[in-house]
């Protein structure tokens, strides 16, 4: 426990629970979200600054990172504004290799001065770490891309959006959960843009401009009389797009059991608030499983994080070399199990692949943060390891000579280490639907929506809960289960994967935070799979009495 | 960027306070120096520095109000950000829940700032990395490890006459230590304002002599055990019981401080009669700020005393919607120990279960505060009063209130993560599964 984080996680209230500082900038109006910031002419020349400033101390290699992140955030519970809030943040980070060591600084203040003394200081830190140094960076080559740009492909830009339009939404959203049963409502929209410039003394200059938007609430239904309460959070996934992920369309709506409704890449808030506040209801009265082995159908937008924690990470090549070892951990994954090409990860019907491409998800991005332009690439064939996560300066040590395009920092103040890309599982070739999937249990149960998570440090043994559950008898769903939790072992668990939807039920899940880092660094993410059934995987009763 | 002085700090907030138009006008200003180390494979990786300052203006009208902030400190950029302010008040919705400044406060001197931790340099992180990379090297042990330096300000001031100051320092140090047979780890974690009370080679060689200990751990059956937790262990599952504090959740019936027919548990017993845990920003073992964000003065707090619940946090407006003073929450937790030390708890053990710390801890049910996790780098098995041999790591499902009531002894205090917390020896502490993780 962090002093400061437990301050945080204490002093706030159930809203503003929802915010992380990270996302914290500086607070600025509205419409200045609007103002077009740095001329890329004059980020080039300061970018330049940077760059020869490194190059004339002895910096072998120097790039820099001027990032501007405009954030809006809206918060309310029931039918009260709690806060609208605007922030900017803008600054440039600065990362060299001299005596063949790292060293990075960062400022606020962009101008020659400032980016010149920042820079000195990441020389004179990698100078100052270079007499520790015992294995020399060495650097995957790139190519020199010149001047070019990349954006998010949205349809409406939330900063163009009115900030009542987005209070009218959320506010409609609590009144449809309160007029169906909850006692409670917090919602939030949290909507992000990254305005990233990046410069290397490889020959690169690249503009970005990304959007992420995502909307969430958390309805409770309370037993006043008993003292018990039960939630139940949004069925919407944080995603690359748009405002226009709020449109609702019914063209990207599905069925799912037991009256669900799932959203594929548009999201209709007011009708999953009043499916939410329906279910959190029945929760206080719902079955508690019986502990013991069952058959999981898991939902996408639940699975997306059992993929997360279960191949997302351990997949990471920083992690299985050591580098994450006093944060994070490290990982089941090593490399001897790459270099074997025999590694059953999982049974033959998986398929997981890494992609910083795919349109909409968290991860898209043109370029990453070393200049490497993103792509798409196998991490489990046919069941078998075939691959992990790799950036420029590790990417030689698994025998490739190619940088996979993933590394990223949050801010300009923090320095790009390797991220996790999205991950991934394709559906299945032949067509097959979530009730056929259903129909063809005999004991077991329907998780979907995210929960409660938790994994060790190298990934082997995990516990995940859901959002909601259902109980599924000899090809039914027969009633909501509360106080479920699932435990397994991740190579045990895909290889206890026997069938997989087809492409008709495929959406993303995702998730703003995925932190790795020291100090701690978020990354947003996304991950895509249809619903998917496990075999005999072992349940636990999570109910207490205290 | 400089730390400012009190006094410079008052210019800057003056005079920006003097171009206000607004009812009420509240500024705060903060700075903070940060630098960090990070090495892993016995080797440097990554490390930075970075420097923040910046301003935040409140304006209010009645009850609308707007923020915004700036990080230049001339007259015009100062005018510049209180108008901002202000037009954005004027924009924003009423806030029904809106409070007006504080007046004049009376606050006592912090002691929460070292002079040799502001000064740390980039030579002194790379010296703390080489002090746990030597010695691992020696033995056949990985080292991987970070060290965080920070010194800062914050000061505030407002339009009813209200003026707070206080700088301070930080240290954070954690490392982990592996066999090079990757069959052990061990970590330790060490935070101080004042960076002259660190040893990094002290605390290298504990990290490695726990992963020595800690190799080829044996499976045991998961299930019911007696546990000495570490501080660092038994403060993270802690933490989430403080998490449950705030009075207005518990009052909405959504907290595990509510109770039935819409109570809460203020004065009720909820663990053992040995627990007592308070708060106190001028504790010189973790030294606070002495007021919070909102110019409220930080004091000494008791939260739960004999394991009663004597406090729970009223933000402001809870608190007069209540009729009651605002209650602050803590800004550090330190909770009563015993004279025993580490190896007089493994001496008084017959059969139990040393933890080093908890990872991975998330929410299973809010409820009952069950939390899940694992345990990690160093779990070892006791018997007839010592340490018998190491033993693979278990996932816990656990609720420090359940916890709290099945303690069997409380050991000494050490300083974890800016709070204090003892070492405790718990009975039928719950293990549910096994990890093969090291």
């Amino acid at each position: 426990m962090k002093r400061r984080d437990f301050v945080q996680y204490a002093g706030l209230g159930a809203g503003a629970l929802m915010m992380p500082s990270l996302l914290l900038g500086k607070d600025i109006p509205t419409e200045a979200l609007l103002e077009p910031g740095m001329d890329a002419l004059v980020k080039k020349r300061m970018a330049d600054v940077a760059l020869n400033t490194a190059k004339s101390m002895g910096a072998t290699y120097a790039d820099a990172r001027i990032g501007r992140y405009l954030n809006q955030y809206v918060f309310t519970r029931e039918d009260k504004v709690q806060n609208v809030v605007n922030t900017e943040s803008f600054g440039i980070g600065i990362r060299v290799i001299a005596n063949g060591t790292w060293g990075f600084a960062s400022t606020n203040s962009v101008t020659e001065d400032g980016i010149q003394k920042a820079t000195e200081q990441a020389v004179a830190i990698a100078k100052a770490n270079s007499k520790i140094q015992t294995d020399p960076v060495q650097l995957a080559p790139v190519n020199a891309y010149g001047e070019v740009s990349w954006k998010t492909p949205i349809k409406k830009d939330f900063k163009e959006v009115p900030v009542s339009e987005k209070v009218d939404l959320l506010l409609s959203a609590n009144a449809a959960a309160l007029d169906n049963g909850a006692d409670y409502v917090n919602s939030a929209l949290f909507m992000v843009n990254e305005q990233k410039y990046f410069a290397s003394t490889d020959g690169s200059y690249i503009d970005q401009d990304i959007h992420r938007l995502w909307p969430t609430f958390r309805v409770t239904a309370i037993d006043k009389a008993a003292g018990n309460f039960k939630t139940r959070e949004n069925m919407s996934a944080p995603v690359g797009m748009g405002y226009e992920y709020m449109d609702g369309l019914e063209s990207e709506k599905l069925d799912g059991p037991a009256g669900l409704r799932l959203y594929r890449n548009s999201y209709d808030m007011v009708e999953d608030a009043t499916i939410a506040a329906k279910q959190a209801k029945e929760k206080l009265t719902a079955k508690s499983v019986d502990a013991g082995k069952y058959d999981l159908v898991l939902e996408p937008n639940h699975l997306g994080l059992t993929i997360h924690e279960s191949v997302g990470h351990p997949l990471e090549l920083d992690r299985v070399l050591g580098y994450e070892a006093n944060y994070a951990g490290t990982s089941f994954a090593t490399l001897d199990k790459l270099k074997s090409g025999t590694f059953k990860y999982g049974s033959d019907v998986v398929n997981l692949v890494a992609d910083k491409t795919q349109v909409g998800s968290l991860g898209a991005v043109g370029y990453d943060d070393e200049g490497v332009k993103t792509k798409k690439w196998d991490l489990v064939r046919n069941g078998t390891l075939t691959n992990f996560q790799a950036i420029r300066d590790q990417v030689h040590m698994i025998d490739q000579n190619e940088s996979h395009g993933c590394c990223y920092a949050q801010s300009w103040d923090d320095v790009q280490f390797q991220r996790m890309p999205n991950v991934s599982l394709e559906p299945g070739k032949d067509k097959y639907s979530i009730s056929e999937m259903i129909k063809d249990v005999e004991k077991g149960i329907y998780i979907a929506g995210r929960g409660s998570y938790s994994i060790d440090q190298q990934r082997y043994n995990f516990q995940f809960g859901g959002t909601v559950f259902y109980e599924i008898k000899n090809g039914e769903i027969v009633g909501m289960l509360e106080d479920v939790a699932y435990q397994s072992n991740t190579q045990e668990f895909w290889n206890s994967c026997v069938k997989i939807c087809d492409e008709s039920d495929y959406r993303l899940f995702g998730t703003f935070f995925d932190g790795k880092g020291q100090p701690s660094q978020s990354s947003a993410v996304s991950h895509g799979s249809s619903t998917t059934r496990f075999n005999d995987v072992n349940v636990i009763n999570t109910g207490r009495t205290v | 960027m400089a730390i400012y002085t009190k006094e410079e700090a008052r210019k800057i907030l003056e005079k920006a306070l003097s171009f206000s138009k607004a009812d009420t006008c509240e500024i705060n200003l903060s700075g903070t120096n940060s630098g960090n180390i990070r090495y892993a494979r016995n080797t440097v990786s990554t490390s930075g520095y970075s420097s923040n300052q910046s301003l935040a203006v409140q304006a209010s009208f009645g009850k609308k109000s707007g923020t915004a902030t700036i990080d230049e400190f001339d007259d015009a950029s100062l005018e510049k950000v209180v108008r901002r302010a202000e037009e954005l008040a004027n924009l924003s919705p009423e806030n029904p829940e809106f409070m007006e400044p504080l007046g004049p406060q009376m606050y006592d001197e912090s002691i929460s700032y070292s002079e040799a931790t502001a000064n740390i340099t980039p030579e002194y992180r790379a010296e703390v990395a080489k002090s746990g990379i030597e010695p691992a090297a020696a033995q056949d042990v990985t080292a991987a490890g970070f060290f965080n330096d920070s010194a800062g300000f914050s000061a505030m001031i407002n339009s009813k006459g209200l003026f707070a100051y206080n700088k301070s320092t930080d240290t954070d140090f954690t490392v982990t230590m592996r066999t090079n047979d990757g069959t052990g780890s061990g970590w330790v974690s060490r935070d101080f304002n004042d960076v002259t009370k660190f040893d990094a080679s002290a605390a290298s060689k504990t990290a490695i002599e726990k992963a020595v200990l800690s190799r080829e751990a044996k499976a045991i059956e998961p299930g019911k055990y007696t546990v000495i937790l570490e501080p660092a262990a038994a403060s993270d599952l802690l933490r989430n019981m403080f998490g449950s504090l705030d009075a207005r959740s518990a009052d909405e019936g959504r907290s595990f401080m509510s109770a039935a027919d819409g109570a809460n548990k203020l004065g009720q017993k909820i663990v053992d009669e040995r627990v007592n845990i308070w708060s106190d920003p001028l504790n010189p073992e973790v030294p606070t700020s002495t007021w919070n964000g909102e110019g409220q003065p930080l004091k000494k707090t008791s939260w739960l005393e004999n394991g009663v619940v004597k406090n729970l946090a009223y933000d402001r407006f809870w608190a007069k919607e209540k009729g009651v003073d605002p209650v602050p929450f803590p800004s550090n937790v330190i909770m009563a120990g015993g004279d025993q030390s580490l190896e007089e708890l493994i001496k008084g053990t017959k059969k139990g279960i040393l933890v080093t710390r908890l990872w991975y801890i998330r929410s299973v049910d809010p409820q009952t505060l069950l939390y899940t996790g694992l345990t990690r780098d160093g779990t070892f098995y006791i018997e007839n009063g010592q340490i018998k041999y190491p033993v693979k790591n278990f996932r816990f499902n656990e609720s420090p209130i359940i916890m709290l009531n099945n303690l069997e002894t409380l050991g000494k205090q050490v300083r974890i993560d800016g709070n204090l917390i003892p070492y405790m020896k718990i009975r039928d502490f719950t293990f549910t599964s096994l990890s093969d993780a090291v």
